[in-house]
């Protein structure tokens, strides 16, 4: 299987009373009270170098995204990171997981498929290509978009960006929301036809469908754990049975929190506070603004509204480090204890192919977020690697040239005898 | 054209409800009336339209059409896909307006649709005979922000649009916080009139204003908390001889809350006794005394 170090980018020191004295982490909150330019750009150069720690130390690809107006994580362009990272991993087998540039803000949205090959050149076709929705926080309450037109203009943007990176004669796009009447993209992707495309979801059924018709990996980018997502995967994995393709589980990704310590008890005294502080600080906004009128369609809004199981019950702000480990949003503890559990609830759990870990966890410093990656890289990727191996499945959603490779870890210390 | 009243929200034994299929037959509107007399056609906000004390008192003078704005209604909650914009809802309300068989009425809005009302009467000025404005919007001062109500917890919602939350016309728009079906009536609602206003409801109406030709008299909540009162100034100085009437205890939907004075002053202003706009018996502002500002020297 394929493991790749996703990052959020967070702001790392939020006040205490954070959540307390202000509205939301998202949207609103006050630049002007709560960052410094300087240690912002300190934030940005430890992400690049935790990221750039994670290839060396053997991850198969590294993750970035895109927010806006947002302290919880804030790339805006996650291109320009991707580019960053690019560069630096050059000569590498390491993937570059752009999770990913948002369509419907980009406008017109043939700029994100002129990055992405972009990248791709630079890489020498190492890129992932994640087309995701985006947020209606990004997208409608930052950006602009009418919450009913957010969908559509994604179709209509992913329809392009495929066709932008394949067409072989220029072409006229006379669509709905844009229009161009010379796409001629300069330059292309190396990757042929295009480079792998992730889509992140976050359960609607019509994104299920939309990534099974469009043969791309869907991706749950979750902060709740595998078991709050068992019931989602399995619809996924129902609708891939009944559109009746293959049960591929790299037609899977999915993103879990992780923290690794030598011993359990060690990981609470390490990582608890910097699980509460992103659970409850960094998730720290309106319900609300997660679906304004409009954002979902009509099917769904009967669906969520009459149907009480899929609205979101819990709390966060009650639970404490134990529940969060205890009811999966974060797996934590000794390398044996992460690794079990990655294995029974995620991987197997989940079928998943392309896992995603977020091992820098909102407050959590530079060095220890080091330490986490070194110790994932050593003690637990190595017995995850070869799930599905046995099964001789394809990875047709990663770069074709790092599919049969492994990424040689080259950190120093543990991780030499480590694997 | 059918006849279906089952499910009209609010309505009584005394309204009637017919669909109308406009553009290209892809637009079904449902439009709800009762009365005889003059045509008005009344354009609701967004939380979808519920018949009310107010459009009963008025049909009692007047033949009164209120349509459902496309998509809100129950069944056809796609509909609102068939239009891609503000020009797109104008033009598919002359198709309707054509469709009742009128060549101009009286045209009513609250809130949303009072703007709708507003922008039908500027790019049709001879539709409109006059024009009664509910606390519009169509305006934007950053002084003032209108607030967004799509982004607010709905159960919220009555207390920021009504003065009193806990009066029966807030019940009726909203219906109780655990009633799912009012739920998914007026999320939907606002989603759809949200496509044609988000994310700031200034679509250009300043642009368009000075072609209406219709007298227009403005209704606006004094404690208004939606659209505060001080936008009434933005219409009075755009639109000559606009009048003004602040209602006291009433909030964004005076109509609701002060159902017999708002119904008095509309119907006054549409039928005033012999075209006389300037009687002493109507307290009234005109635009310069709007321009003082609420609660200065206006009365209900």
């Amino acid at each position: 299987m394929k493991i790749s170090a996703f990052h959020l980018m967070p702001h790392r020191e939020l006040p205490d009373d954070f959540e307390k004295r202000y509205h939301s982490v998202w949207v609103t909150p006050p630049w002007w009270e709560l960052a410094d330019a300087r240690r912002v750009g300190q934030y940005y150069n430890w992400t690049l170098d935790e990221l750039l720690y994670a290839a060396r130390a053997g991850f198969d690809g590294v993750c970035t995204n895109e927010h806006h107006q947002n302290a919880y994580g804030f790339m805006p362009s996650p291109n320009l990171m991707g580019s960053v990272l690019a560069k630096l991993t050059n000569g590498t087998n390491v993937a570059i997981v752009q999770m990913g540039a948002t369509l419907p803000t980009s406008n017109p949205p043939i700029r994100v498929a002129e990055e992405y090959a972009m990248l791709d050149c630079i890489s020498g076709g190492r890129l992932v290509a994640g087309l995701p929705l985006g947020s209606a926080m990004d997208v409608s309450l930052c950006y602009g978009i009418t919450p009913m037109e957010h969908r559509e203009r994604y179709r209509e943007a992913f329809a392009l960006t495929l066709k932008a990176w394949q067409a072989r004669e220029i072409f006229a796009w006379n669509g709905r929301y844009y229009q161009l009447a010379n796409v001629n993209l300069w330059p292309r992707p190396i990757q042929q036809p295009h480079p792998p495309v992730w889509v992140p979801g976050s359960g609607s059924i019509s994104t299920f469908d939309f990534a099974v018709d469009n043969e791309v990996c869907y991706c749950f980018l979750s902060y709740s754990g595998a078991k709050s997502a068992k019931a989602m995967m399995q619809g996924y994995w129902k609708v891939v049975a009944d559109k009746g393709r293959d049960l591929n589980p790299y037609r899977a990704g999915f993103l879990q929190l992780v923290a690794v310590a030598d011993t359990d008890a060690r990981a609470e005294e390490k990582y608890a506070r910097h699980v509460e502080y992103f659970y409850h600080k960094c998730l720290h906004w309106p319900v609300q603004w997660l679906t304004p009128p409009g954002n979902q369609d009509y099917r769904s809004l009967v669906a969520t509204v009459t149907n009480p199981m899929r609205r979101r019950a819990e709390d966060l702000k009650r639970l404490r480090y134990r529940d969060f480990v205890e009811q999966g949003y974060v797996i934590a503890g000794s390398p044996a204890t992460v690794r079990d559990r990655l294995k029974e609830e995620v991987v197997e759990g989940l079928r998943v192919g392309n896992l995603m870990v977020l091992l820098q966890i909102g407050s959590m410093p530079h060095e220890l977020t080091l330490e986490n990656m070194e110790l994932f890289a050593c003690e637990v990727m190595p017995a995850l690697r070869d799930t599905w191996n046995d099964e001789g499945w394809v990875n047709h959603w990663w770069p074709e040239s790092l599919r049969g490779t492994k990424p040689t870890p080259a950190i120093a210390g543990r991780a030499a005898g480590g694997a | 054209m059918t006849t279906a009243r089952q499910n009209v929200h609010g309505a009584d034994a005394g309204t009637r409800a017919r669909t109308l299929s406009v553009w290209h037959d892809q637009i079904r509107i449902r439009v709800v009336s009762k009365g005889s007399g003059p045509a008005v056609v009344f354009f609701h906000g967004p939380w979808g339209l519920a018949w009310d004390p107010f459009l009963d008192d008025l049909a009692r003078r007047f033949t009164v059409y209120a349509p459902e704005h496309p998509g809100t209604t129950p069944d056809t909650p796609d509909d609102a896909g068939k239009l891609d914009g503000l020009w797109d809802l104008v033009l598919c309300y002359d198709e309707v307006i054509d469709a009742l068989g009128l060549d101009s009425a009286f045209l009513v809005g609250h809130s949303f649709g009072a703007m709708v009302a507003c922008e039908m009467a500027a790019a049709y000025p001879d539709r409109a005979r006059r024009l009664a404005l509910i606390d519009p919007l169509g305006f934007w001062r950053d002084s003032d922000p209108v607030v967004n109500w799509m982004l607010m917890n709905p159960g919220d919602l009555p207390a920021q649009i009504f003065r009193d939350p806990s009066c029966e016309a807030a019940q009726r728009m909203f219906g109780t916080a655990d009633d799912p079906t009012a739920r998914v009536r007026v999320m939907w609602a606002m989603g759809v009139t949200g496509k044609f206003i988000w994310p700031i409801p200034d679509k250009g109406l300043k642009k368009r204003i000075h072609r209406l030709k219709a007298p227009a008299l403005l209704i606006w909540g004094r404690d208004d908390r939606l659209v505060p009162a001080v936008y009434a100034e933005e219409f009075t100085k755009r639109i000559a001889g606009a009048r003004v009437q602040m209602i006291h205890d009433a909030g964004h939907a005076p109509q609701l809350e002060q159902p017999e004075t708002v119904a008095r002053l509309v119907q006054e202003f549409l039928l005033p006794p012999a075209e006389t706009f300037q009687g002493p018996d109507i307290c009234q502002s005109s635009s310069a005394h709007a321009r003082r500002g609420p609660g200065k020297g206006l009365c209900a």
